[in-house]
């Protein structure tokens, strides 16, 4: 390809430097691409009828053999190897993608007609309609919104207190002590507990205060707060041992004390990724389910008070809409859609506020 | 102000690992005393605990007494915190904060110390502290822009005019212009002399002619042999040591011939 760099080459009167290598042109890939495709058509539902299904499988097939050879004959071993590992990186990441894109795709798709004033509006109590004196069902899901956000809020008040003062003990005071080493054990020990272990503690836990059968938000709150706590925990402790020690001894060298140092410069400097953490956290428990069945329970009507009665949650919701049958599915999916938007309007505005805070390099 | 520190027979440990043995001195107050020593002979370590900045290493321990103003720092019921303010520090890597402006980099010892300060008073102090370090007329216009923001030089400027803004009474400087450009060096070589009118500045350095330009006394550290604790070789007033030094390790030293 390079031909003015060989000319050079010939030109000296020493022997040419071995830097030009024989190279696929740069759209090698492409080019092999196109063709792996176009075979795939071909042999695959144009002549012998097969699903076109196979086409994307054939045509990735022929790609990862055939550029791999033909770089094989023109650049060499290295090259070839170079180009098959490349391609099968790239599949790997599109290979975890689809799915993921898959589900929101489908998810926006079934729960998009669902969507509508009243949807947003009201809750799933039945009226009855004053000219026809029908019974109306309930159209919308506000009731859980509510519910959820509530729930959550609170799981996030208990734990990310507790979670950022444990990590800040096992960076800033435990260092290697035992202590620090049994918290780290226990810590990890908790991110494994399953969902529904967490709810029927929380339960436990309140039947010594209230009857048995007690089912108030807050419940749902401290359950699902056993599951974040964990996870504020890790991370934040990952991010503060990410603050340099040099900006510690700075402040300490300028006489503020240790908690001082600790609150102002260690915890601010960090701040971008704690937030991160938590919002991590909120995303990995604002879909639980199963804690919040025992815990919480579902109703049909609004409650907005955390600490007495029954609350809805979008995801009680949409496994009760799903059990009650195919006609009220589409509820559930708009519930559904519903929660994937909060997850992400929470983590775009993590991020957002993350970037703000993040240490300025002004540059 | 400033304050005169005396040292006698001051061991440092790691833990169980003593890495500076025995080590008397008189600093002066209102001069510039120097310290040099090949790599690994302790410098960083004995400067750090003149401000008792050693412990904040986890197993770090002192025997021995620091006096400073007759005062022993080391007893029991001084607090460390206090000394810091009194005592300050540069470091051999300039480390503005991050999250914070030129501005509030400046005013961090008050800030952090949750200090109330009148805004007329703050400006005023800022300027004061940037001037005293050379760099109000290189950032004045742009304050309130991060301090990370500014070159490598202006950075550690920065950092001495943060240090000199809680007014202390003795600056320590661990090699600051080791990572700076020759310009950058001079400019906070100049900065050395005009600090030393108000302030106790002890500096530890690489470079020899820094010390000889800088420092009215030199103490030159060294190990015994590899994995022997560091000691104090020879302290002298800078003159004599480049001159006509006592010891024929420290000659040996400053003419190139080791280390
Ligand atoms: N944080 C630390 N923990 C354990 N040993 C240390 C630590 N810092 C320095 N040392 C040891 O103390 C000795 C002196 O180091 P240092 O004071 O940094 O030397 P210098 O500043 O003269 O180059 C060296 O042997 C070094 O390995
Ligand atoms: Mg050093």
């Amino acid at each position: 390809m390079s031909t003015d760099l060989s000319d050079v080459a010939t030109d000296t009167t020493f022997p040419p430097p071995s830097l030009v290598r024989a190279r696929l042109p740069r759209q090698a890939t492409l080019i092999v691409g196109v063709l792996a495709l176009a075979l795939a058509v071909l042999g695959g539902p144009l002549l012998t009828g097969a699903s076109w299904y196979s086409v994307p499988f054939v045509a990735g097939l022929l790609l990862v053999v055939l550029l791999p050879l033909w770089s094989l004959q023109v650049e060499g071993r290295r090259a070839a190897v170079d180009r098959l590992v490349t391609l099968l990186v790239t599949y790997a990441v599109t290979l975890a993608l689809v799915p993921l894109v898959w589900v929101l795709a489908y998810t926006v798709i079934q729960g998009l007609p669902a969507i509508n004033w009243a949807f947003l509006t009201k809750d799933q109590t039945t009226t009855l309609d004053p000219v026809t004196f029908k019974q109306m069902p309930g159209a919308g899901v506000l009731h859980a919104i509510v519910g959820t956000l509530l729930i959550t809020l609170g799981a996030t008040i208990i734990s990310v207190p507790i979670g950022l003062l444990t990590a800040i003990y096992l960076v800033e005071y435990g260092a290697k002590s035992r202590m620090a080493r049994i918290i780290t054990v226990l810590v990890d020990v908790m991110t494994g507990i399953p969902s529904i272990v967490a709810g029927l503690f929380a339960v436990a836990l309140f039947t010594q205060f209230g009857s048995v059968g007690t089912r108030i938000g807050f419940m749902g709150s401290v359950a699902l707060s056993l599951l974040m706590i964990p996870t504020v925990v890790r991370s934040g402790e990952e991010m503060m041992r990410l603050v340099p020690a040099d900006l510690r001894e700075a402040s300490y060298a300028l006489g503020v004390p240790k908690w001082r140092t600790i609150l102002k410069v260690v915890v601010p400097t960090a701040f971008g990724g704690i937030l991160t953490g938590v919002m991590l956290a909120v995303s990995r428990v604002i879909g639980e389910t199963a804690p919040l069945l025992v815990a919480v329970g579902t109703v049909d009507y609004m409650n907005t008070n955390l600490f007495s009665g029954r609350m809805q949650t979008l995801p009680v919701f949409i496994v009760s809409k799903y059990k009650q049958g195919a006609d009220l599915l589409e509820l559930a999916w708009g519930a559904a859609l519903i929660l994937v938007i909060l997850v992400m309007v929470l983590n775009l505005t993590a991020r957002i506020i993350g970037k703000i805070f993040a240490p300025k390099t002004g540059r | 102000m400033a304050k005169s520190i005396d040292v006698s027979d001051l061991n440092i440990y790691y833990g169980d690992f003593l890495a500076v043995e025995g080590v008397n001195m008189t600093v002066k107050a209102r001069s510039v005393t120097a310290f040099i020593g090949p790599s690994g002979c302790g410098k960083s370590t004995f400067l750090r605990s003149l401000n008792r900045m050693h412990e904040v290493i986890p197993g770090a321990r002192v025997e021995g007494k620091v006096v400073v103003d007759g005062q022993s720092l080391y007893d029991p019921s001084v607090d460390p915190v206090a000394v810091r303010r009194q005592i300050g520090m540069v470091f051999q890597r300039p480390n503005p904060f991050p999250t914070m402006s030129i501005y509030d980099n400046v005013l961090a010892g008050k800030r952090l110390n949750a200090k109330k300060v009148k805004k007329s008073e703050a400006d005023a102090l800022v300027e004061k502290s940037l001037r005293g370090a050379n760099l109000w007329s290189e950032v004045k216009d742009r304050l309130d822009k991060p301090g990370m923001g500014l070159s490598g030089g202006q950075q550690q400027r920065l950092c001495i005019a943060r240090a000199i803004a809680v007014e202390p009474e003795v600056l320590l400087m661990d090699e600051p212009c080791s990572a700076l450009d020759p310009i950058s060096t001079s400019a906070i070589e100049d900065l050395i002399h005009e600090l030393k009118s108000d302030y106790t500045i002890v500096i530890v350095t690489h470079n020899m002619q820094q010390a000889a330009r800088v420092s009215d006394d030199t103490g030159f550290f060294n190990l015994k042999a590899t994995g022997e604790p560091g000691h104090l070789v020879e302290f002298n007033p800078t003159k004599k040591m480049f001159t006509a030094p006592d010891n024929d390790a420290t000659e040996a030293y400053i003419s190139g011939r080791f280390g």
